[in-house]
């Protein structure tokens, strides 16, 4: 039974590890993988939640309509996903640039060190 | 509205939304000092002139609904427009449109020439954000609009580094932040879609009686809840607003304050009271206990930092900060007056505080600093404008005659209407934290008046181009706490709407 949510299981646990490589780590660069995991994580969610067990793409195929009609998968939380999966990119493209940035400026990119030199800057 | 759909003021509802989105790009291209501002600008006070249009037909005519694309909702996109959301986006586009004009000689000092105009592609871009997220009826249409305007602003506020490199910790401080809310909010969203089939805010309002007991819907409230108390800076989730509001370039901290979080606040109001229903929000979910106690801590404890800032910009996020504690308090306390209170507030406290943040902006315009140590005796070398913060001040604290005190007024009333102990309680804790703000705008006012100036200082006031804007925003602070037909009637209207079609 519990199987059954098996996804739903993994996106929770994946969630968690994003959440946690986040809060627990200083370099910055390693907040941005878990958050990147954070945000992967979800789009397993919305994809879990499109799928039909036995069903197919849902595109409409020319033949018969004398056999049982097949049954689609939801498209529509893929199609959600898609654009979040851009969100999620272009997060971390300006998390990523922003780094660099921080690195450039403060010589560093782990976030204790910055904190120590606050008072430099 | 003209029923013929050829007629351009049938469209305004996507144009309110598109007009900035689509100059954008344009404006990226643009290069020198006035081409990239006067674009953003001219985009900008059409988007305003779209949105009083917008209000007044919903305030003659009842609410506006268009479908993008002429694909009916529920399957398509459905833009609403009611006395909320027209309240909104005029508040929106007001805001940016009085900020801009201070803009144009602003940033020269703190942009470099050769990145405006991809600065005001930016600043366009988080405006789209803000006005779709108001206009939109569609709840994963929100999420996006949501990450068009905190992406923006995470450039933004990095945009301020050239002032102090701070800019750059304090905008991936946000970014981190601000994704993890927007995420909670699309978890929520999943999971409202998996029980209803439908993502139209009005049809999953429709289908929520029959679902409201079932568990994805407990955990879909709770994700939307703390995703949207994340962006809107509740305490104790506000740690990213005052390092973003502090070392943001001025005219994106003015802008910031006084719409960005107000947008959450919006949306927010939209789940508990025309999603969730007031019934499900505060008797199944019990928003109140969870709400009330955040708020009045939010307040008291942020109005008691504030106090404490040695930089007067951070001074006033904090203080950003307890009035966003006011607004929710009143959405907590789930009585009309209450409501009304909120809506109220979220314009009041927007029109204060922009014209708070402009001022200090001209006081960096000439100083170059915003600590209180570099701005001894400010009063007597820029009289116009310090002048301006203290009436602005006195509207954040609330005294009669500014809109501050119309607020708290209805706050206080609602309060009481609560009755109990509670009730009592509350009303003096709104005093203490009046009482707090009294110390921290005197802070401001005695380092202003009561310390010589400098050595070497003159008697140096910003241009005109910057003054005009500010007192703009200080004057019609006090229009709107003296003559509140405006902000009160519709609040009151907005209020009762969303009590009623709960």
């Amino acid at each position: 039974m519990s199987f059954g949510f098996f996804n739903y299981w993994v996106f929770i646990i994946l969630l968690m590890i994003g959440l946690y490589t986040v809060m627990s780590r200083s370099n910055l660069v390693k907040k941005m993988i878990g958050l990147s995991l954070f945000q992967i994580s979800v789009f397993l969610f919305y994809i879990s939640m499109g799928k039909i067990s036995g069903g197919t793409a849902p595109i409409v195929v020319d033949g018969p309509l004398d056999t049982a009609a097949p049954i689609y998968s939801n498209p529509l939380p893929h199609v959600l996903i898609l654009t979040a999966i851009v969100v999620g990119i272009a997060t971390t493209a300006l998390g990523l640039s922003l780094v660099v940035r921080i690195r450039e400026s403060f010589g560093t990119i782990d976030e204790e060190e910055i904190l120590e030199m606050k008072d430099g800057a | 509205m003209a029923p013929d759909m050829l007629s351009l003021s049938s469209q305004f509802p996507i144009l309110v939304a598109i007009a900035p989105l689509l100059t954008a790009p344009i404006c990226a291209l643009l290069r020198g000092k006035t081409a990239p501002w006067a674009v953003t600008t001219i985009a900008s006070a059409y988007a305003f002139y779209i949105s009083l249009q917008l209000l007044l037909t919903v305030a003659s005519f009842g609410p506006i609904s268009y479908e993008l694309g002429g694909w009916a909702p529920p399957w398509g996109i459905e833009y609403v427009v009611d006395l909320l959301s027209g309240f909104m986006l005029v508040l929106i586009s007001g805001v940016s449109t009085g900020v801009l004009l201070f803009a144009r000689e602003s940033v020269t000092k703190e942009v470099p020439t050769s990145q405006l105009g991809l600065f005001f592609a930016a600043y366009l871009l988080a405006l789209t954000g803000m006005l779709g997220i108001c206009i939109t009826g569609d709840a994963f249409n929100v999420f996006v609009f949501l990450e068009i305007m905190s992406l923006s602003s995470y450039a933004l506020i990095a945009m301020g580094e050239r002032t102090d490199r701070r800019a750059l910790t304090a905008a991936f401080q946000y970014l981190i932040i601000g994704t993890v809310g927007a995420t909670f909010y699309l978890i929520g969203v999943g999971l409202i879609y998996m029980m209803t089939g439908t993502l139209n805010i009005a049809d999953i309002a429709a289908r929520f009686p029959e679902i409201e007991g079932t568990r994805p819907i407990l955990a879909a409230a709770g994700f939307i809840v703390i995703g949207l108390a994340i962006k809107l800076a509740l305490f104790p989730f506000h740690i990213w607003l005052p390092n973003g509001y502090t070392y943001a370039p001025s005219i994106i901290t003015a802008f910031f304050a006084g719409t960005a979080t107000k947008v959450s606040v919006y949306l927010l109001i939209r789940y508990i009271f025309t999603v969730f229903g007031v019934n499900y929000s505060f008797q199944g979910l019990e928003l109140m206990d969870i709400l009330l106690p955040f708020a009045v801590l939010g307040f008291l404890t942020m109005s008691a930092v504030a106090i404490y800032q040695t930089n007067i910009k951070r001074l006033l996020a904090y203080s950003s900060v307890a009035q966003l504690g006011y607004i929710i308090l009143g959405i907590a306390l789930a009585n009309e007056t209450g409501l009304t209170a909120s809506i109220v507030h979220i314009f009041n406290h927007a029109i204060v505080k922009t014209g708070l943040f402009l001022s200090v902006g001209c006081m960096f315009f000439v100083v170059g600093s915003t600590y209180l140590k570099d701005l001894e005796g400010i009063g007597r070398r820029m009289p116009i404008t310090t002048f301006g913060f203290v009436l602005g001040g006195l509207g954040l604290i609330g005294v009669p005659l500014t809109p501050g005190f119309i607020s708290k007024w209805y706050l206080v009333v609602a309060a009481l209407e609560k009755g109990s102990v509670i009730g009592y309680g509350l009303v003096a804790l709104l005093m203490v934290s009046s009482l707090l703000a009294v110390i921290y705008i005197w802070r401001v006012v005695e380092v202003a008046y009561f310390r010589d100036m400098p050595e070497g200082t003159v008697k140096e006031e910003a241009p005109i181009s910057l003054l005009v804007p500010t007192w703009l925003f200080i004057l019609g602070s006090f229009y709107f706490g003296i003559e509140t037909s405006f902000n009160v009637g519709i609040a009151k209207a907005a209020a009762a709407f969303l009590m009623g079609g709960a």
